[in-house]
């Protein structure tokens, strides 16, 4: 093989800055030529995906409404990928913190409840998703199971766990037999920003989460010790950290975030309890997480270009055609690229020139 | 000094290997300075060393891993140039390293057939095993999975493995450092067997009463020259000591003179069980080191010095709590911050990785072991001035060379990040010092930086404990000096009375520290 | 009587791509390379059968183009992670999405076509047999080959001198790399033939399952065959214990609804996850002593030194 990997003698400040804009450029040439594939002209393709969306006040908001939750999500997973820990189950935290939200607007749904119905079922919310999440973090910390595959699995079980809800004890009885709760009240609704748009609170909130983030990973010694941890482990056993405490930790707060994300988004822009809640944000987050290179503000960022791109797939639904799927290849594609950007600043690639033999490891 | 006449055997009196002033360097340090070697077949033939006088660079040199700088290989009789191990092994040299390569979860019969020709059928493979195995003594089952298997009879695999190719030469890189004293007698008779058969052999130690059992003839190296050709068995185990670590024999240290107050650090009967499976067990160590001495402990890397660290660090908890003691307080089973805050502060070997995350900033690297007593931590939040102060009066109180106020842990030198690593601890006066390996691989200037500031250190009541592997640095600033040797601690030497030759034996396995006469010498030890 | 037969029939179409999948990516594992995008290869598998199948009318070029599809994936995946270091669990994500993705675009214009599904064995004799006659003789090819496939690859690492270098790559990849071995060479091929059977196990979903295409149809198998590998400690035979297994779970839904047990259907149809995650933890539970059992360099990114 004329071509080797070889370890750089120190990262590459270069390309660490540039990593996500190189692996956006990649994404988009890639795309176009799928469109080109598709039969669709790549231009304008390219222009319905991307620049269309952020002309219009309404899109702008949209585009918000979405990066809601994704962001608060992956900033979540960033505290766990920083520190080497794999939460791939955000997605079913999420739903159960919409879940556990839910109940409390169900319960006073109709009744005279005050003001403090919201903030209950918030709190809820992140208390849902965060017992959720310790679940596949005690199976590793306590019996070595894999996070990767427990987490994951909880997310169908999670799923078809609100299917259950929402078609059983908690359909709406005047609903005329559609799977879904009764419009939640009032008092049970995030408040909008705007009037007429669907931008609501909770993105204030997932701005604070930036910012406390921010602070945590860069001022606080917990931030210090999540670092530690992914960086040099044995350093943080000198240090005098336990992983175990850590794992736990970072599950839950990531689970946290997700539930409270999901409470959000039910009782936000969707206003009730129903399936599908959650086109995929738990697992666009991760995209979102890599991508926003495991930084607060990396993310908030990413968090809206993805968005974005959400908002671009349903338009060219419409406008040009092209069916929805497209965006999970466009969020698969783009992580792949990254991912090999990130790879880039630590190795090189060299060329090896045929006449020298190269020298045997240890035998 | 002890050079012999050229020899002469039943096979011939033409060498099969010489090594012709064979030198390496790597940037400007030279492993190896125009060595030369005369390997005769039907000889052993010890090479011997401390760590780091170049055994292994030239070693592997002649197996073909890598090349030397300036002059030449000749086997027999006919200049060579390796490109690699299969061209050595082609020739008929074979090599049984220190560091096994094998695959601990496959049998034994398919780590051999690894090793081997593609060409050969596994059931005859597996044949061929059983036999040469059965022949030279070193039972193997085929079967067996290595994972079972203790570390001596890994070896055997590696052994056999290089036999089944017949070579001429055999290298042999310090074999029985993992072996029991009786795993060590098999192997010996192994060797002679070899020896019988007319092939040449390369042992490599440092163990003095083993190579003047079985080896014809010693080749000593130190500092990357080689001192001396002899027969080891004309020699007393003293002489060769000299020769090995240098012959000055007048560098005794004069007690100190500081004020010695009551003990600090107490180790009282620690035995532990290693972490993984190739580490060390460490058996009813004890040992007490007051305020204002320094207590160093000598031996080779590998006899249970980076488990008694973790111990006394408090990485690994202690079976009892008074298994060490810090300032009276039973310490054995917290954590190391809860030691960090009863005024105790640790050195470990590792300077990348273990003592500093490489990547992170001094400033964090300071943190790391400053946030549990240092006062950089305030509810919760990093003071960054504070962090950033420690790394500013670390730089200037030791001399720390950099190139921007707050780099990056990896991009300091060697020695100037050991002084960093030693200055935020010792700047923490701390009651009790533990550091391993102080001055390894730094340059004489920050070595001599860091010694002095030990001493001093202890001259201001604390109490300092130093594990290295070299015996200049203990002679210099020890006070008194205990020897690791498989997982167990000599009792301490005073200054006053402990000499190269001393340590040097129990460094290699002798009972005690008193130069017995040559016959004894060979009985102490695994007899 | 009947319904033994049905449920035995039921319970080997539903273990059928579990199995495939599985042994796959043990081989993949055996390496020493985690592919965790299982699902996203399987589905892409599942789309491009179905394609083929349709649009060439025979079920063999259908089962083609999935298996061409699974090594395609996989490339991706090996190109990435083998060629250019990446971080594998990232990686393995990215082509779950990509192949959840990419199959959608590829069959959404066949949803809704039916195909004529994979023939069943008939033999004179033997397929009507009562009891086990159509169990064991009225399979169609994807039943036999899975089970053949097993066998296969148990010969292969146990066996044969390539399978013995396979299981050293993935035991210690430096010291392979040290006795001049290939590492990188043989990973690839573990990873492309892992892909070749996650396409095998989706293409039978359309072909032989159902006779039509559903996008997401393999309703997270690629996940469960992940922890089949894990459950089966990386051991062929224990594989296919464990196939069944979950293969049985995975049905149970069905036949409690038709004995009328009032048990919710969702709850049912989470069992085989929850079953996994128990059966992981009960696996690395007693693992404990005795180390773990999983190829030591699995997940271990290799850059050889030069």
């Amino acid at each position: 093989m004329p071509l080797v990997l070889e370890r750089r003698s120190e990262r590459s400040a270069m390309i660490a800055i540039a990593s996500p804009l190189i692996a956006i450029a990649l994404t988009l040439a890639t795309m176009a030529v799928l469109f080109a594939i598709l039969g669709k002209n790549p231009l304008e393709a390219l222009d319905v995906y991307f620049l269309e969306p952020l002309t219009d006040p309404y899109s702008l908001g949209e585009i918000a409404v979405k990066a809601t939750p994704l962001v608060m999500i992956a900033i979540g997973l960033s505290l766990c990928y920083i520190a080497n820990i794999w939460n791939i189950g955000a997605e079913g935290q999420f739903l159960v913190g919409a879940v556990a939200g839910s109940w409390l607007a169900v319960r006073t749904n109709g009744t005279d409840a005050g003001h403090w119905v919201l903030p209950a079922m918030l709190l809820l919310g992140a208390l849902g998703g965060a017992l959720y999440a310790l679940i596949p973090a005690i199976c590793k910390v306590r019996f070595g199971a894999s996070e990767i595959l427990t987490s994951l699995m909880l997310v169908y079980v999670a799923n078809f766990g609100l299917d259950y809800l929402v078609r059983g004890p908690w359909r709406d009885p005047h609903g005329m037999n559609f799977p879904t709760t009764a419009d939640f009240d009032p008092v049970a609704t995030v408040p909008t920003l705007i009037e007429g748009g669907r931008l609501h609170a909770g993105a204030i909130l997932t701005l604070f989460v930036v910012m406390a983030a921010t602070v945590l990973l860069g001022r606080t010694i917990m931030g210090f010790e999540i670092r530690l941890v992914g960086a040099a482990p044995k350093a943080a056993r000198f240090s005098g950290f336990n992983a175990d405490k850590l794992t736990l930790f970072t599950f839950a707060v990531s689970g946290a975030l997700a539930g409270l994300a999901g409470i959000i988004e039910v009782a936000g822009p969707v206003g009730h309890l129903q399936p599908d809640i959650s086109p995929g944000y738990g697992f666009t987050a991760i995209i979102v997480a890599f991508l926003g290179r495991l930084n607060p503000v990396g993310i908030l960022i990413a968090g809206l270009f993805l968005a974005l791109t959400f908002i671009g797939g349903e338009n060219a639904e419409i406008a040009i055609k092209v069916p929805l799927d497209l965006t999970k290849v466009f969020q698969g594609i783009l992580l792949f690229y990254v991912l090999a950007c990130d790879s880039m600043i630590i190795y090189r690639i060299r060329f090896i020139s045929p006449l020298r033999k190269p020298a045997h490891a240890n035998v | 000094m002890h050079d012999l006449p050229p020899q002469g055997n039943s096979f011939g009196t033409e060498p099969l290997l010489r090594a012709i002033s064979i030198t390496k360097r790597y940037g400007s340090f030279l492993a190896n300075d125009g060595i030369d070697l005369d390997l005769f077949p039907a000889e052993i033939h010890a090479l011997l060393g401390e760590n780091g006088a170049g055994k292994s660079t030239l070693v592997k040199m002649i197996y073909g891993l890598i090349q030397p700088n300036d002059g030449e290989l000749r086997w027999m009789s006919r200049k060579i140039v390796l490109g690699g191990p299969s061209e050595a092994r082609e020739l008929g040299i074979g090599m049984v390293f220190q560091h096994f390569t094998l695959f601990e979860n496959l049998t034994v019969a398919e780590n051999v057939a690894l090793g081997l020709d593609p060409t050969e059928s596994f059931a005859s493979i597996s044949e061929r095993l059983k036999e040469t195995a059965r022949l030279y003594g070193l039972p193997l089952e085929p079967k067996r999975e290595v994972w079972r298997l203790s570390v001596g009879e890994r070896q055997r695999i590696e052994i056999v493995r290089a036999l089944m190719q017949n070579p001429k030469l055999l290298i042999l890189d310090e074999p029985t450092s993992v072996l029991t004293p009786q795993e060590a007698d098999q192997l010996f008779v192994v060797l002679d067997r070899l020896k019988g058969e007319g092939r040449a052999i390369l042992y490599i130690s440092h163990k003095l009463d083993e190579v003047k059992r079985l080896c014809d003839t010693a080749t000593i190296l130190r500092g990357g020259k080689k001192v001396a050709t002899c027969n080891p068995r004309l020699e007393t185990a003293a002489s060769l000591a000299r020769m090995m670590v240098g012959a000055d024999i007048g560098e005794v240290k004069a007690a100190s003179g500081r004020d010695v107050s009551v003990p600090r650090l107490v180790i009282h009967r620690l035995s532990l069980e290693p972490d993984d499976p190739h580490g060390t067990h460490l058996d009813q160590v004890s040992l007490e080191v007051r305020g204002g001495e320094i207590v160093g402990i000598a031996g080779v890397s590998g006899n249970g010095q980076d488990e008694l660290f973790a111990a006394l660090s408090g990485e690994r908890l202690s079976p009892s709590e008074g298994a060490v003691v810090i300032d009276g307080l039973a310490a054995g089973t917290l954590g190391v911050n809860e030691r960090r805050r009863m005024g105790a502060a640790f050195v470990p070997e590792e300077r990348l990785g273990h003592g500093t995350a490489p990547r992170m900033k001094l400033s964090e690297n300071a943190l790391l072991t400053g946030h549990a007593a240092s006062g950089m931590v305030k509810r919760g939040f990093v003071d960054k001035p504070a962090t950033l102060a420690t790394v500013d009066r670390t730089t200037e109180t030791f001399d720390v060379r950099k190139a921007k106020r707050d780099p990056e842990a990896v991009s300091l030198s060697g020695g100037n990040l050991q002084k960093f690593i030693v200055g935020r601890e010792i700047l923490r006066e701390p009651g009790v010092l533990v550091v391993s390996q102080p001055t390894w691989g730094v340059d004489a200037g920050a070595a001599a930086t860091i010694r002095q500031a030990l001493i001093d250190l202890a001259g201001r009541g604390t109490a300092v404990l130093v594990v290295s592997q070299d015996l200049d640095e203990l002679l210099e600033i020890a006070d008194r000096t205990a020897v690791m040797f498989h997982g167990r601690l000599s009792a301490p030497l005073n200054a006053a009375e402990v000499t190269r030759e001393k340590l040097g034996l129990l460094m290699g396995g002798a009972k005690t520290g008193e130069e017995p006469d040559v016959e004894e010498a060979s009985h102490a030890v695994g007899a | 009587m009947q319904m033994f037969e049905a449920i035995m029939l039921s319970v080997i179409a539903a273990s059928t791509p579990l199995l495939l999948a599985a042994a796959g990516e043990l081989v993949t594992e055996r390496s020493g390379v985690l592919n965790l995008g299982l699902e996203g290869m399987m589905i892409m598998g599942a789309a491009c059968a179905f394609a083929g199948a349709y649009l060439s009318g025979s079920v063999v070029v259908g089962a083609l183009c999935g298996v061409l599809a699974g090594v395609a994936m996989s490339a991706i995946f090996a190109f990435f992670t083998l060629g250019l270091a990446v971080n594998q669990v990232a990686s393995g994500l990215a082509l779950t999405i990509l192949g959840t993705g990419l199959s959608g675009l590829i069959g959404a214009g066949f949803v809704g076509q039916r195909i004529t599904p994979a023939p069943q064995l008939h033999l004179p004799v033997l397929t009507d047999l009562p009891l086990v006659g159509r169990i064991l003789f009225g399979q169609d090819a994807f039943v036999y080959l899975s089970v053949a496939l097993v066998i296969g690859i148990w010969l292969f690492l146990y066996r044969s001198r390539a399978g013995l270098v396979l299981r050293a790559v993935g035991d210690n990849h430096t010291s392979a790399h040290a006795l001049g071995y290939p590492v990188l060479k043989i990973r690839a091929l573990a990873v492309l033939f892992g892909g070749g059977c996650a396409g095998l196990a989706g293409a039978f979903l359309p072909l032989a399952y159902t006779p039509f295409f559903i996008p997401g149809m393999t309703a997270g198998r690629g996940w469960i065959a992940l922890a089949l590998v894990v459950f089966a400690s990386w051991r062929p035979g224990r594989l296919v214990a464990g196939a069944y297994l979950f293969g049985a779970v995975s049905i149970l839904q069905l036949h409690a609804q038709a004995l009328g047990l009032g048990i919710p259907s969702q709850l049912m149809s989470s069992l085989p996850y929850l079953a996994t995650v128990i059966v992981l933890v009960l696996i690395s539970r007693t693992r404990g002593i005795a180390g773990s059992a999983a190829p030591a360099s699995l997940g271990v990114v290799f850059v050889p030194d030069r």
